[in-house]
């Protein structure tokens, strides 16, 4: 019985607090996990923090309003510019950078959402992947602005004395995940937010509630892609530049595999699509390394992975992976409830 | 009811988050940031080397659009070490080379650069391949002290007070543009001049060189293309014929192989015979053989190659009397194996040696600042398969600086001198020098 409090435990309900609660407690248990890792893995933090980012606004778009895009990675390669030019030619901190990138990510967002508004299924993905192509070709078109192929460099951010640098862009980047959660999970909840899912079930209800449907996409593609604005601002500080080969029409297809492997819709899930984005391709390399494949095997085979995971997942959970644990979670916990609390046979129904 | 008793337990949860939260704000705000101290040497002056080796690694495409050909290059180096490791050593300690596929994705380099040195603690960066994947992590090289020899690209911009630990090899694109240029002004003078160039910065800085010798009313067309699977898809027909109706006679490729053979391909279709001038870099004539059958699907091959004037600046690697290159050769066929013997394997079997002699040269006590000094004040002397002495000093970070003009003959079978080698810098004069090419120590590869 002693223990049993801890099964009666609830977060607030109230949402904003809620969303505090838990990006403060995440937030310091994220903190404290860096500080025990090494440089090389905090590296891979901050990179999986990146990810998560970009997955969290595509989410968004995809599962709370029902718009597939293909084309969050041009998005990204907004922001990653936005945020290069600005620290390149002035002596801005990075947050202001970071913030610029964020809004030129949602600003490319509107004049994109605006003509996707039009656009279902198959169309809508087709111009995004249309993005996703084109943009990175406008770089080397205007290469005296853009730096062409080779890019623009961006200068890591200087650690106060005595921190590692990784450790440091780690932090950087998870506070900025961190915001973008809470900022999210409260949009999602907000009259916003039920917009975005009314016009997602059925457009003709929403607008017959008042609910203006074209309106409504465009502010779920202009944050949607504030948010990839802001990932690929973190982007280019982790990699230390802004480049078109880094922004391939790959970087946008895997965003919406990590966005379906997560969970569709869910801000926890894509903390597992970020891990996998970020690991998936590592094992593959490591696993065409002790296969001894040819050359032209072993680049396919992180696809390969993709493909199989994909299936994987998709057979076992068809929620993605944070909809597959919420289910086991959800029977795990029963089951507990009930060996602990074998004298209250009626609670489930209370709770429910 | 049921709702308020679970209020009350709420404070548990919260009052963790709140100090959960103080104790990032006070981590946050107890370090001050304060300019780093100015410590002598660089930092982790042995990372890497142990009283039996020395581990180094490098970036480089094994896989994907850049692949062909350059994939060759660092298990050419690696096959130098695995000889050097069995004969004699470097004082006393064996090479361990790590390679790393980043698939020419700089974002990929990032994150293997950092594996690299962050977690298998590299004691150099030996040979990254390319030039937008290397501008991605100079400057993490550089805050964590890892000299990087070399960088395997023409750059113009390796040689910067900014980067004191960072090395080029290879000549800069625009002094192999001058050498070609002064040969095109000297030899087809008045006749009409195109360039097909890669747009960014090797084909820019190529074509500095070329207009700094080549009066620009000779050029009568300016053709680029994007190096992407995407702008290369189409071929480079539509180039190929502006410079055929701009009556061009000499055309020059500042081309990466692959975009070397779609051009010789697209004038070969429209019967377009001008006399070909390619750099060093899309010019070697394996390669560029099967490219040629592999694109055309065996329509076409070697015999296209005839003729082509081009620049070296390691040895013909059909000189079957060159002592470098029968000691390489040697060492390729007994060490890697299978590896065609080619350009690239050439310039990865040099790059290989030139690290060796100075990682002897650093001495028996290897740091990371004696192996730079090594590189800055020992390489002069250094003898090489390289055409002119090395140039290194502590202000300039190039190595190979000159070249000769030369011609494939028999569909590249064999490469005919055209020039006596010529020496320039960047923005110096071409001078031709006086010493006499190294010949390899008696043995060497066997």
């Amino acid at each position: 019985m002693s223990v049993a409090w801890i099964w009666r435990l609830r977060l607030p309900n109230q949402p904003m607090l809620r969303h505090l609660t838990l990006a403060i407690s995440g937030g310091a248990l994220l903190f404290v996990l860096t500080t025990v890792l090494s440089s090389f893995n905090d590296y891979q933090v901050a990179q999986i923090g990146v990810y998560a980012v970009a997955l969290a606004g595509l989410t968004l778009l995809t599962g709370a309003n029902g718009q597939i895009s293909l084309g969050n990675g041009a998005f990204m390669a907004v922001g990653a510019y936005g945020a290069g030019l600005l620290l390149a030619h002035t002596d801005v901190p990075i947050a202001v950078a970071l913030l610029l990138a964020v809004a030129v990510g949602a600003v490319a967002g509107v004049v994109i959402g605006i003509p996707a508004s039009r656009l279902r299924g198959p169309y809508l993905a087709g111009m995004t992947l249309a993005l996703a192509v084109g943009l990175p070709s406008m770089v080397t078109k205007f290469s005296s602005v853009f730096g062409g192929d080779q890019g623009l460099s961006i200068a890591p951010p200087t650690p106060p004395n005595g921190v590692d640098p990784e450790r440091w862009l780690a932090w950087i980047v998870l506070l900025c995940v961190v915001i973008v959660l809470v900022l999210l999970g409260n949009l999602m909840r907000s009259r916003f937010g039920r917009a975005f899912r009314a016009v997602r079930d059925d457009e003709v209800a929403a607008s017959l509630v008042g609910i203006s449907v074209a309106r409504t996409q465009v502010l779920a593609f202009a944050v949607s892609a504030g948010c990839a604005g802001l990932a690929g601002g973190l982007f280019g500080l982790t990699i230390g530049g802004a480049n078109p080969d880094a922004f391939n029409v790959q970087l946008s297809i895997s965003l919406l595999a990590g966005v379906v492997l997560g969970g569709t819709g869910s801000l926890f899930g894509v903390w597992w699509g970020a891990v996998l984005l970020v690991y998936v391709p590592q094992w593959a390399t490591s696993v065409a390394g002790t296969l001894n494949l040819q050359t032209g095997q072993s680049s396919n085979l992180a696809l390969l992975f993709y493909g199989v995971v994909l299936v994987v997942v998709m057979l076992a959970a068809p929620g993605g992976l944070q909809g597959g644990i919420r289910r086991l979670t959800t029977l795990f916990v029963d089951k507990v409830r009930a060996g602990i609390q074998p004298s209250l046979p009626s609670t489930e129904g209370e709770h429910t | 009811m049921k709702r308020d008793a679970q209020r009350r337990r709420r404070p548990p949860l919260t009052m963790m988050a709140v100090l959960g939260a103080a104790a990032l704000i006070l981590a946050a705000c107890s370090s001050s940031p304060s300019t780093p101290s100015s410590a002598k040497g660089l930092p982790g002056e042995t990372d890497g080397v142990t009283s039996t080796s020395i581990t180094i690694g490098a970036t480089t495409p094994e896989t994907g659009p850049a692949a062909p050909g350059y994939d060759e290059i660092a298990p050419a180096a690696n096959a130098y070490f695995k000889y050097t490791n069995a004969h004699g050593k470097v004082n006393g300690r064996t090479i361990k080379y790590l390679i790393e596929n980043d698939q020419y994705d700089p974002a990929i380099t990032a994150t293997l650069t950092r594996q690299l040195v962050l977690q298998d603690h590299i004691f150099a960066d030996v040979g990254p391949l390319g030039t937008p994947t290397f501008l991605q992590v100079k400057s993490f090289l550089n805050t964590e002290g890892v000299p990087a020899l070399f960088v395997e690209s023409g750059c113009n911009c390796w040689s910067s007070p900014s980067l004191p630990i960072t090395f080029g090899w290879q000549p800069p694109y625009t002094d192999e543009g001058k050498v070609l240029g002064r040969y095109i002004d000297g030899h087809f003078a008045g006749q009409k001049v195109g360039y097909l160039s890669q747009d960014d910065e090797f084909g820019q800085d190529g074509v500095k060189g070329l207009d700094d010798q080549i009066p620009s009313s000779d050029v009568v067309g300016r053709q680029t293309y994007v190096a992407t699977t995407q702008g290369l898809a189409s071929g480079l027909g539509s180039q190929i014929d502006a410079l055929k109706a701009a009556g061009a006679k000499v055309v020059v490729l500042y081309t990466i192989p692959a975009a070397t053979a779609l051009a010789l391909l697209a004038a070969a279709e429209v019967g377009y015979n001008p006399q070909w001038v390619v750099s060093s870099v899309g010019s070697d004539p394996p390669t560029l053989t099967g490219l040629l059958s592999s694109i055309s699907k065996g329509a076409a091959g070697a015999s296209l190659l005839s003729g082509i004037i081009s620049d070296a600046y390691l040895p013909p690697i059909t000189d079957a009397t060159n002592s470098w290159i029968v000691g390489f050769k040697k060492i390729l066929h007994t060490y890697d194996s299978g590896a065609p013997w080619d350009g690239n394997t050439e310039y990865g079997l040099a790059l290989g040696y030139n690290v060796v002699q100075d990682l002897k040269a650093a001495g028996k006590n290897l740091t990371r600042t004696a192996l730079v000094d090594a590189v800055e004040n020992h390489s002069s002397s250094l003898p090489g398969p390289w055409l002119v002495p090395l140039s290194y000093t502590k202000s300039d970070h190039y190595g190979i600086q000159g070249n000769e003009v030369v011609q494939l003959e028999n569909g590249g079978q064999t490469i005919k001198t055209l020039t006596p080698v010529e020496a320039t810098t960047i923005s110096g004069p071409i001078t031709t020098p006086t010493s006499t090419p190294s010949v390899a120590p008696s043995g060497f590869g066997s």
